[in-house]
């Protein structure tokens, strides 16, 4: 069954232009709490910091917190981008990551050509990105600007593509950043439906957001992230309560 | 909707900091980004087309630029070295390519990771699609230039022979080296930013101390060094086939155990830094 199991993990971001010794000290002195220092005496921000947490399948878990607690950093990695420094993380389920609609996105080539590589990005098969291209342009309502280079496309035809490639999939385990929600209102009805698809086929859902309302109509848990840390972690009522 | 993705990693994974797994991991990680070609041969196609969109020659500039320098070189040295254009030129013509061809890949593995960095941090990829996404990117720029070669040869009436098909292991050790060179390059440039320019300043250097506008021959007793430098032993298993009748077999033995070492090291690198990258780029 999918699962996601996290014990102690910790992500540190390595910040290698601040070796200048100077600079590290007048960082350090004013004791920062997250930039230390590692054993290889490298200035390290500790963006997630012993998080412990199990989720079971059928849970819809809210990630929600202010700018820098950590939301997108646990998202990519849990989609395996980043290695923990410290901690174990397993994984279980087929997983599929909405994080940056952009990802992977080449501007010079057309929106058709963009599915098609998408595609290939997920591993499908030539056969298969052709017939993903088809449902994706006509899901993204492009039309004829699906054959013109992206570099061209308004920011909401942008939009547009990339949510329609980004979610011709169905994964067990889905990690999605707010900036999905955000689209022209038009748009958004039917967008909103086919990530409510998405959701509903899913068996976890991990959102990071800021929208409590979105939180309260999707999400049945939700951690709160400070500073990297884990500050409150169960059901969305106890949670957004304080 | 849509069928599962058949990607062997999204299937879930253990990541235990104290148990990090490195080797099985790189190999792993070779193995599904080998076995995703397709994509990076995808990627090395925008790539070209991106890099020279608008313009009407293309790639084809870079065989221009090498055909006029051919010309000029080709006539000062062959005076200068006393010898005939028609012994001259063709050997000029290949090592220029050749060269070309090296530093090219040289100067280029050192984005290998950096220039996919919107992607590496974005989407869980095998590292290897980008190393091969630059190989293939190289090989395309490479293929490019294969006519230049051939109307050297049509136009001096010289013709290789069958000894010009021992290229092809020539072309196939330059291309595996280039894949060494991709992943270790690509790490060390990631991590420290200041390898690009030591490393351009080296090919610089290295330019004028291998034989590529001189003749080995030249050096006279010294000759017996050459097999030291690697550029040259690589340059010679794609050289000598073409324009000698062949590469001497010291010259194979040397260019297979430079070709040994770079992936020694550079696998080396990899199951130790590999997940580092992320971080890195």
């Amino acid at each position: 069954m999918a699962h996601i199991e996290a014990q102690r993990l910790s992500i540190e971001f390595p910040l290698y232009h601040l070796s200048a010794r100077s600079l590290k000290k007048r960082l350090m002195a004013r004791a920062a709490i997250r930039l230390k220092e590692d054993e290889g005496h490298r200035v390290v921000v500790a963006a997630l910091r012993e998080l412990t947490f199990r989720i079971e399948p059928g849970e819809r878990v809210a990630l929600v917190g202010g700018n820098g607690a950590g939301k997108t950093t646990l998202l990519r990695t849990l989609a395996g981008i980043y290695e923990p420094v410290a901690g174990r993380l397993e994984v279980e389920g087929r997983i599929g990551s909405l994080i940056d609609p952009a990802a992977g996105m080449d501007m010079e080539s057309t929106g058709r050509e963009n599915i098609v590589l998408r595609g290939l990005y997920l591993g499908l098969s030539e056969a298969e990105c052709d017939e993903m291209a088809e449902e994706a342009g006509r899901f993204s309502g492009l039309g004829e600007f699906l054959d013109v280079p992206v570099r061209t496309y308004s920011a909401g035809m942008a939009v547009r593509l990339s949510f329609a490639a980004a979610t011709l999939m169905s994964p067990e385990i889905l990690l999605m950043d707010e900036w999905f929600l955000a689209g022209d209102a038009d748009f958004m009805v039917r967008a909103t439906e086919r990530l409510e698809q998405l959701v509903v086929g899913a068996d976890i859902l991990v959102l990071a957001t800021h929208d409590m309302k979105v939180v309260r109509e999707w999400c049945t848990r939700a951690i709160r992230l400070n500073g990297g840390r884990i500050e409150a972690d169960g059901p969305v009522a106890d949670v957004l309560k304080d | 909707m849509r069928s599962p993705v058949n990607l062997a990693h999204s299937l879930g994974y253990v990541r235990d900091a104290s148990a990090p797994r490195n080797l099985e991991r790189a190999l792993d990680d070779l193995r599904s980004g080998l076995s995703r070609w397709r994509l990076a041969a995808a990627l090395a196609r925008l790539d070209i087309r991106n890099r020279y969109r608008g313009s009407v020659l293309g790639p084809f500039w870079m065989t221009l630029s090498t055909a006029i320098m051919v010309t000029g070189i080709g006539l000062l040295y062959s005076t200068l070295f006393r010898m005939s254009l028609r012994e001259y030129l063709p050997f000029l013509a290949v090592s220029l390519l050749v060269w070309n061809t090296i530093s090219q890949i040289v100067s280029d593995a050192c984005t290998s990771f950096i220039s996919s960095e919107g992607v590496i941090r974005q989407m869980p990829l095998p590292y290897t699609v980008h190393v091969l996404r630059f190989v293939f990117r190289n090989a395309i720029i490479a293929a490019h230039s294969l006519p230049l070669i051939l109307v050297v040869f049509v136009v001096f009436g010289v013709y290789p022979g069958a000894e010009a098909f021992t290229v092809l292991p020539g072309l196939l050790l330059l291309a595996i080296n280039a894949f060494a060179v991709g992943l270790f390059l690509g790490m060390f440039c990631a991590r420290f930013r200041d390898i690009q320019q030591i490393v351009a300043s080296i090919m610089q250097l290295a330019f004028f101390l291998s034989p590529v506008l001189w003749k080995p021959a030249l050096l006279g007793h010294w000759q017996a060094l050459l097999p030291l430098n690697p550029f040259y032993v690589l340059m010679e298993t794609v050289r000598g086939p073409l324009v000698e009748g062949g590469a001497p077999l010291l010259i194979w033995v040397c260019a297979l155990f430079y070709t040994a070492l770079s992936c020694t090291l550079a696998f080396l690198f990899f199951v130790r830094f590999r997940g580092r990258i992320a971080f890195w780029v």
